[in-house]
């Protein structure tokens, strides 16, 4: 078992599945030769051949219905769109075609594979290179939407992914991809030192989707989060103290309502958080979902710590999503309220 | 000069109701006209046919040129027979559709050709990703005509399970791919299908086909990307037929003198084809068929046809065209001139005709009692309503287990 960081376990993930099964083919804008903008296909057309590992024209909707067409010959294609920012030109391809393909053929046709893209701020990236647009897809029946927060996740679940057989848009939190970056270095968020690497087993394995994953245990009240945040939670316990139960998603469809449920029935007080605007976020989802399930054993109102309804700025970004001392005041506002 | 200045233009078409259309002014090459190079020829080669129109039959209904494909009387007869059927069977289906007893249909009157032709010059086993006018595929390949009612009236024996607006068929077993409503998604879904047969190394062709207003969307242009990148084995086909619902070709065509010249541009062999003329439709299909297998790459098509009917059962053609319009359009109907060219090879004659088409009315008659017989969207029976939760995903989460939970059902 190695240590690796998360680039080097989704490029681990890659290697395996091109090794096992012949049908697997990637491609995306510079992910060939060049081995992507954040080297996550890095290698990967050297060791397996360019037919396998190929750059593509900049148009993302192309790139998406290549996907499709692909899928649809019984190969299983993982595409890269080079930013979550840059995939709405392929919205059309993935709402209305790849997510609907398997539904309207009555099953004869299938779209299986795996979109993925750097997604969230964090990385001075701007308004064009930090969105986190999630929201969009899990309203769309048909794909799948994952978000790994560590590598051994990362690896795991995207071999799951493809191997589901179902579309998936894997969102990858670039914040975390080569380990803790704090941006500003007057704010370390110290306890992503811990994450940043980590063991990652070699070949092939996976982690199931639609498991949420109980990170840190705790009495005092609940975190649901995904991505990032999962490490901003875990810094907010250690800096407030603060004994919160934190719950990584990793699956945003399904999530994994019984993980949660559980876990809120036994603090009755939940913070859900994400960097994406607020209005119609996945959080407005897991809030409306924990009040049905939990109403009797809330003993807060949910509280919804995100991103701004502004678009993603480049000066201020962390002033825009949620940081350690937000998670802190939120986790203190719902474990004080009585 | 000094007066001239930048002006806001907005192309028009060249009739509108109460006009007496009038075609002379769009000089069609003749037929028999356009030299036939060699399949393996360079797409920049290919300049002369994006910009005329090949063509087969001439005005006396004979074939003639260097694109007869020299077909055998009885594949010509089997071609009528598939174009026959299509127009009966649009027929009745518009007027079942009058009836109420479909929600919505969409006619190939005028362009049965572009589908039927195609089909045939196409191995069975390609893969085909149509748009909602190539109904005619399905028959030349065979499909049941009992099931192709049942999925139009979304019945209990529907193959997509009541999912699908009428005439938005799949039929894998037919490698004819799951049609979607919104325009062009399948041009480069067909690339990329194209280009996993190549890289499976099976041989296959893939062939799309979208309208000329199709040609603005995107996807249009990613597929041309595409496909002259990775030089997939694809047959792009523009069926011209003119109109996008009210929408005359020049708004989507622009500037550029044929939708076939596009392709130029990207680097595929492109040609315009009479798209009315069963024989030039084959020889082209035919042509860039060869060239794809060849592993010389993808062929752009332009059909060039005229949409004799309204789009859909949800637009009157009167609104927005001289009714006389299909009456002059100066490549004629493509059933008429296939019968009359068999007829003039003696291989065919106004009796077997009426037989035939009386016998293709028959089958559609017998067939619709049949289909009727497993429900209609009216008065059912349908599909089992749980099947509104089946086929989202390979297995159903929580979610869909509860909805369903939720609807009783």
């Amino acid at each position: 078992m190695a240590v690796k960081n998360m680039i080097q376990a989704l490029n681990d993930a890659m290697d395996v599945l091109l090794t096992n099964d012949p049908d697997v083919v990637i491609f995306g804008e510079d992910a060939g030769y060049f081995g992507g903008v954040f080297k996550t296909t890095d290698t990967l057309q050297g060791k397996h051949g360019a037919d396998r590992v190929f750059d593509t024209p900049i148009n993302e909707a192309a790139i998406a219905a290549m996907a499709v067409g692909m899928a649809a010959r019984g190969l299983k294609p993982i595409a890269e769109i080079q930013f979550a920012d840059y995939i709405f030109p392929a919205i059309d391809q993935i709402v209305s075609e790849m997510s609907r393909i398997r539904y309207r053929s009555a099953g004869q046709f299938t779209s299986g594979c795996v979109v993925r893209t750097p997604w969230g701020g964090g990385i001075r990236g701007g308004q064009t290179h930090s969105m986190s647009p999630e929201a969009f897809f899990t309203h769309v029946p048909g794909v799948k939407v994952v978000v790994p927060s560590t590598p051994y996740d990362a690896k795991g679940l995207l071999i799951a992914s493809l191997e589901s057989g179902d579309p998936v848009i894997f969102f990858e939190p670039k914040r975390i991809y080569n380990g803790p970056y704090d941006g500003v270095p007057d704010k370390p968020l110290l306890s992503w030192a811990k994450h940043p690497k980590g063991e990652v087993p070699d070949g092939h394995y996976t982690v199931k989707l639609g498991e949420a994953d109980v990170v840190r245990e705790g009495e005092a009240c609940t975190v649901v989060t995904y991505g990032t945040l999962v490490h901003v939670a875990e810094a907010a316990c250690e800096a407030s103290g603060i004994d919160a139960e934190i719950i990584d998603l990793r699956t945003l469809v399904p999530y994994d309502i019984e993980t949660i449920a559980r876990s809120v029935n036994k603090t009755g007080r939940v913070v859900v958080a994400h960097e994406a605007p607020r209005t119609s976020g996945f959080g407005a989802e897991l809030a409306a979902q924990i009040q049905e399930e939990c109403f009797y054993a809330l003993e807060a109102p949910v509280y919804r710590l995100t991103g701004w309804d502004t678009p993603y700025p480049h000066a201020h970004e962390w002033a825009y999503f949620p940081t350690r001392d937000r998670m802190v005041r939120a986790m203190k506002t719902v474990t004080e309220a009585v | 000069m000094a007066d001239a200045s930048p002006r806001f233009h907005v192309p028009a078409p060249p009739f509108r109701p109460g006009d007496e259309p009038d075609f002379q002014f769009l000089k069609l090459p003749k037929a028999g006209e356009a030299k036939r190079p060699d399949p393996g020829v360079a797409a920049a080669e290919t300049r002369e046919l994006a910009l005329g129109l090949v063509g087969v039959l001439d005005h006396n209904h004979q074939a003639v040129g260097e694109w007869d494909p020299k077909l055998s009387a009885e594949i010509l007869r089997e071609g009528l027979g598939h174009m026959v059927l299509t127009r009966i069977y649009d027929d009745r289906m518009l007027k079942l559709q009058r009836q109420g007893k479909m929600s919505f249909y969409m006619k190939s009157t005028g362009e049965e050709a572009v589908a039927v032709a195609a089909a045939m010059a196409l191995d069975k086993k390609d893969m085909v990703f149509p748009s909602y006018r190539q109904q005619g595929i399905l028959f030349a390949r065979g499909r049941n005509i009992v099931d192709m009612m049942c999925h139009c009236i979304s019945n209990s024996r529907d193959n997509l399970k009541g999912r699908q607006l009428p005439v938005h068929y799949t039929w894998k077993d037919g490698a004819f791919f799951t049609i979607s409503g919104n325009l062009g998604t399948q041009f480069p879904q067909a690339v990329g299908y194209a280009m996993a047969c190549a890289y499976k190394g099976d041989g296959q062709v893939t062939a799309s086909w979208i309208g000329d207003g199709t040609t603005a969307e995107g996807d249009f242009h990613g597929a041309l990307t595409l496909a002259s990148t990775y030089r997939a084995p694809v047959i792009l086909n523009v069926v011209n037929n003119q109109w996008a619902i009210s929408t005359y070709q020049g708004i989507a065509l622009g500037d550029a003198p044929t939708f076939a010249s596009k392709g130029l541009g990207y680097g595929v062999a492109s040609i315009r084809v009479d798209g009315n003329d069963f024989l030039a439709v084959y020889a082209a299909t035919k042509w860039a068929h060869e060239r794809a297998a060849a592993g010389e790459g993808a062929t752009l098509l332009e059909l060039f046809t005229y949409r004799g009917d309204a789009h859909s059962t949800s637009d009157d053609p009167s609104k927005y065209r001289p009714k006389t319009e299909y009456g002059v359009w100066p490549l004629g109907d493509p059933i008429e001139r296939l019968k009359q060219h068999l007829i003039g090879q003696g291989e065919w004659d106004e009796k077997r005709h009426a037989k035939l088409e009386e016998e293709m009315t028959k089958l559609v008659v017998k067939s619709y009692k049949e289909a009727e017989s497993y429900g209609t969207l009216h008065d059912g029976p349908l599909s089992p309503t749980e099947s509104i939760f089946e086929d989202v995903y390979a297995e159903q989460d929580w979610r869909l287990k509860r909805q369903r939970r939720d609807l009783g059902v």
